[in-house]
């Protein structure tokens, strides 16, 4: 039992990571109807942004801060230069930009910092708490993302940009003619996603260490949560990270030998998919005729 | 999206352009044909094999038109499909000994009723949510393959013994396979003509183009749907098959996610709902990633990356895709032209 | 009076066709115009030229600045507000939120504008925590008209505010959108397919017909015109 709920507890801390990429997913799948294959490699090249910083010698949280604004840039960038080409090209045409632009990041990250494995500093003491259930580690990674989960909620419900933001996902068409500029407002999901891409990134560098081809299997993990709890639905993708962040360390823990986890791990959301083909928090697209 | 069978034909520019057209049409193909035959006794082995290998992608990346170009539905997973094909072909030839030409069929059947299967829950599924399916294959195949060495040979795959030519033909080995290569997809490109411009192609077109239309007109929708995965992947388990033969080595390492990516990509840069531009697509993948390598030794791929960037930008429907329909107004825009220098067109014809 | 908006000679086309044909408009400062016609004349096509929506051609003048090169966006910064085919309305957001966005170019407070839209409309007031997706057809129309007002803007511009309704909440809904014009001083461009209200209620109208003004002037005299008399109100 005390094993079991260990592994649970390091999944929830996993999970918690999953959930943060595939919350940046969601943003950007809402507004574009696009599932942005590239997520992943951003967040690498963020956290060898704050890998750089940190080896400069700027204190940890203020290269993640630092970081942060950085990426939310970055991705305001990517969108209006790299994205906005194709904003009404077909579906294909888009989800190719986005595997050019993983490739693009991936190589150059590998160019600028080779391919080399490097340790990546850890911001919380890997301490055994309650009873060796779980570790300070674990605690510290679930309580930022729980930080990012609170600001982001406030910033969409309580600001005026956020409710713009959500009003330009649902109908950008009314959007325009309230006078909300939804062009900026897809920049600024976009930098949103980068920001919390990086989180992730920077969350879970210590534990794979850093290097170009870090963030492949994260964001498989994630695009999987993403769906499982419903690709347009912000809580599904958090719900969706920590159930597969639980369910890929028990599968690993108890049903099978670890080089099959993650086929295991996708066969078993595919079959809840099969259940509920919108995820669990998604409901049933309508569709366009 | 443009007019899907305006651009089916691999050599078509234009429909309805009366009798002299198809005569043109089988010329031009009879042309690239022989000129097809002749290349590899002008190229070096090296480049010959090169060539087969972009004819391979072709085959596998019309497999995935099929499915996303004339049905709509985008498969992250034909990399998957692939490696069924070439450990089918691999494993047949390996342990049984038996003829590597007699593997296609086999290879052909097995990704048939694979891709059956797998579009059965496929069918309950849309846009990124099939991704993520077809992705699941993508990943799982070469862990799959690693798990059960006592097939497969596991992470040292298989070594293949290249077959030769007929001894009544005087080539070596790679020729005789640029050949074979040739014949296939030749005919694959026939058939998938064949499939799309019949009934079973219009019914994949109707089912992307307007789905509820579709079944409310009486065409069962999943049988369809499935058929088309079923096709699609037969197609792409042939071409795997093929690269087995031809590059007489198979590992799980070849046929991770990327090559399914690769595929798709290939897909979208030749045009999606086009026969042709498979051909155009297996010419992408295969050059432009060395090419890439001579611009840039550090970042290649970020060149690679580059590149699909802005063809993207420039073509968003695909070369063919882009290509034909320009071609093919261009021609209409001189018709009336030509028909008044005949001498039998004077009355206005300016129908632009 | 002035008018507000003119629409000189404007053409608008849906990709390559041609749907409006060079028409001639004028909404008078404080007036409520009316564009009459049968489905697919080109009356939504019109206000959807005024608004940057579609590709269009001519001289469109709001408040003696030229409309042509602006975003959509930009125009209803300068004071039109847009109340499209089908209400527009938000319908994964809260009723309140939805009158929010509709304070978004004033960057203020919104508060003071949705007290009185909840004076015009008690029953928004009532369902201001509820999605806008909850409510009924009427609902929606009062709140799109609310949205739109919460810009404080110079024109309103109404889509066919009567599709799809019964006919004792148009008569509703038209006394409000009469009362608002008052009290609100701002211009209506009203499109109406309920020819014998609209008529009733604005001072100039205008009939278009496959993308040509066929008819124009005062109401009473299109009221009056028998031909008119005869097409459309029956």
């Amino acid at each position: 039992m005390h094993e079991f709920l260990q592994q649970v507890f390091s999944g929830f801390s996993t999970g918690a990571i999953y959930a943060s990429l595939a919350l940046a997913l969601v943003m950007i799948y809402r507004s574009t109807e696009l599932v942005n294959f590239a997520q992943g490699e951003m967040a690498m090249f963020s956290t060898y942004i704050a890998w750089t910083l940190v080896s400069a010698g700027l204190p940890f949280w203020l290269a993640f801060l630092a970081t942060l604004t950085i990426s939310f840039i970055g991705g305001m960038a990517i969108e209006r230069i790299v994205i906005r080409p194709v904003e009404n090209a077909p579906v294909l045409a888009a989800v190719v930009v986005t595997i050019g632009l993983l490739l693009i990041f991936n190589s150059v990250a590998g160019w600028i910092y080779s391919y080399t494995v490097q340790d990546f500093p850890s911001p919380f003491h890997d301490r055994p708490l309650l009873g060796a259930l779980m570790t300070t580690r674990d605690l510290g990674v679930i309580a930022v993302t729980l930080v990012m989960l609170v600001l982001l909620f406030c910033f969409f419900r309580f600001t005026t940009t956020g409710l713009a933001m959500r009003a330009a996902a649902q109908n950008p068409a009314s959007a325009r003619l309230c006078g909300i500029p939804v062009g900026r407002m897809l920049a600024i999901g976009w930098g949103l996603a980068a920001a919390i891409g990086a989180i992730a990134g920077i969350m879970v560098a210590p534990v794979l260490f850093l290097d170009p081809n870090m963030m492949g299997g994260v964001l498989l993990y994630a695009f999987a949560g993403a769906l499982l709890g419903g690709i347009a639905s912000p809580i599904g993708a958090v719900v969706g990270g920590l159930i597969v962040g639980v369910t890929e360390n028990l599968v690993g823990t108890y049903l099978i030998a670890s080089q099959l986890k993650l086929t295991v791990a996708l066969i078993l959301i595919i079959i809840v998919l099969v259940v509920r083909p919108n995820g669990l928090f998604g409901t049933a697209t309508v569709r366009r005729v | 999206m443009e007019d899907a069978s305006s651009t089916s034909g691999g050599f078509a520019l234009g429909r309805d352009r009366g009798p002299s057209l198809a005569v043109w049409r089988w010329l031009a193909g009879g042309a690239v044909i022989v000129l097809a035959a002749a290349l590899p006794f002008a190229l070096s082995k090296y480049e010959v094999f090169e060539l087969t290998l972009v004819m391979i992608y072709a085959i596998a990346v019309l497999g995935l038109n099929i499915l996303t170009g004339y049905n709509g539905q985008i498969s992250l997973g034909h990399g998957g499909f692939f490696a069924a094909g070439a450990y089918t072909a691999a494993i047949l030839m390996h342990r049984y000994g038996i003829p590597y030409w007699a593997t296609l069929p086999a290879a052909a059947l097995i990704c048939f009723v694979l891709g059956v299967l797998f579009g059965l829950p496929a069918l309950r599924f849309e846009g990124p949510y099939l991704a993520l399916v077809t992705l699941a294959m993508a990943v799982a195949m070469p862990q799959l393959l690693k798990y059960f060495e006592g097939w497969t040979g596991g992470q040292q795959g298989l070594n293949l013994t290249k077959p030769s030519a007929p001894a009544f033909l005087a080539i070596d080995r790679d020729r005789w396979l640029y050949f074979v290569v040739l014949v296939v997809l030749v005919a694959a490109m026939r058939i998938a003509a064949n499939i799309l411009n019949g009934r079973s192609g219009r019914a994949f077109v109707a089912i992307r183009d307007h789905p509820i239309a579709a079944a409310a007109m009486g065409i069962h929708t999943a049988r369809y749907k499935t058929l088309a995965f079923g096709t699609s992947t037969l197609f792409t388990g042939v071409a795997g098959a093929l690269a087995a033969i031809v590059i007489g080595y198979v590992a799980p390492e070849s046929f991770g996610l990327f090559l399914s990516l690769s595929f798709l990509v290939g897909s979208a840069v030749g045009g999606i709902a086009t026969i042709g531009g498979a051909i155009i697509g297996g010419a992408f993948i295969e050059y432009i990633p060395n090419l890439a390598n001579d611009i840039s030794d550090a970042a290649p791929w970020a060149v690679y990356g580059a590149a699909m960037l802005l063809l993207m930008y420039a073509m968003p429907n695909g070369v063919v895709g882009t290509v034909v329909p320009y071609v093919s107004r261009t021609l209409r825009r001189i018709g009336p032209l030509k028909a008044a220098f005949a001498g039998n067109g004077f009355a206005a014809n300016d129908e632009d | 009076m002035a008018p507000i908006l003119t629409l000189n000679g404007v053409k608008a086309f849906y990709g390559q066709s041609e749907v409006l044909h060079g028409i001639d408009v004028a909404v008078e400062e404080g007036g409520m115009t009316v564009l009459l016609g049968a489905n697919g004349a080109g009356k939504t096509t019109a206000l959807r030229a005024i608004c940057g929506v579609v590709r269009s051609d001519g001289e469109i003048m709001f408040a003696g600045k030229p409309l042509h090169g602006r975003s959509t966006e930009e125009i209803a910064a300068l004071g039109i507000a847009h109340v499209p085919e089908g209400r527009g309305t938000f319908v994964g957001l809260t009723v309140e939120e939805n009158l929010r966005l509709g304070a978004y170019t004033r960057r203020g407070r919104p508060d003071a504008g949705m007290g009185r839209m909840y004076g015009y409309f008690p029953i928004l007031a009532e369902r201001r925590r509820q999605q806008a997706g909850a409510l009924s057809g009427g609902e929606q129309q009062m709140l799109a008209i609310a949205r739109a007002l919460m810009m404080a803007p110079r024109l309103l511009v109404l889509d066919e505010p009567s599709f799809g309704l019964a006919p004792r909440i148009v008569e509703d809904i038209f006394v409000i959108i009469e009362r608002i014009r008052r009290e609100e001083r701002v211009s209506v461009l009203l499109v109406e397919q309920n020819a014998a209200l609209a008529l009733e209620l604005s001072d100039h109208a205008y009939l278009i017909e496959t993308g040509y003004v066929v008819a124009s002037g005062t109401a009473k005299q299109l009221a009056d015109d028998p031909q008119i008399r005869r097409s459309y109100l029956g």
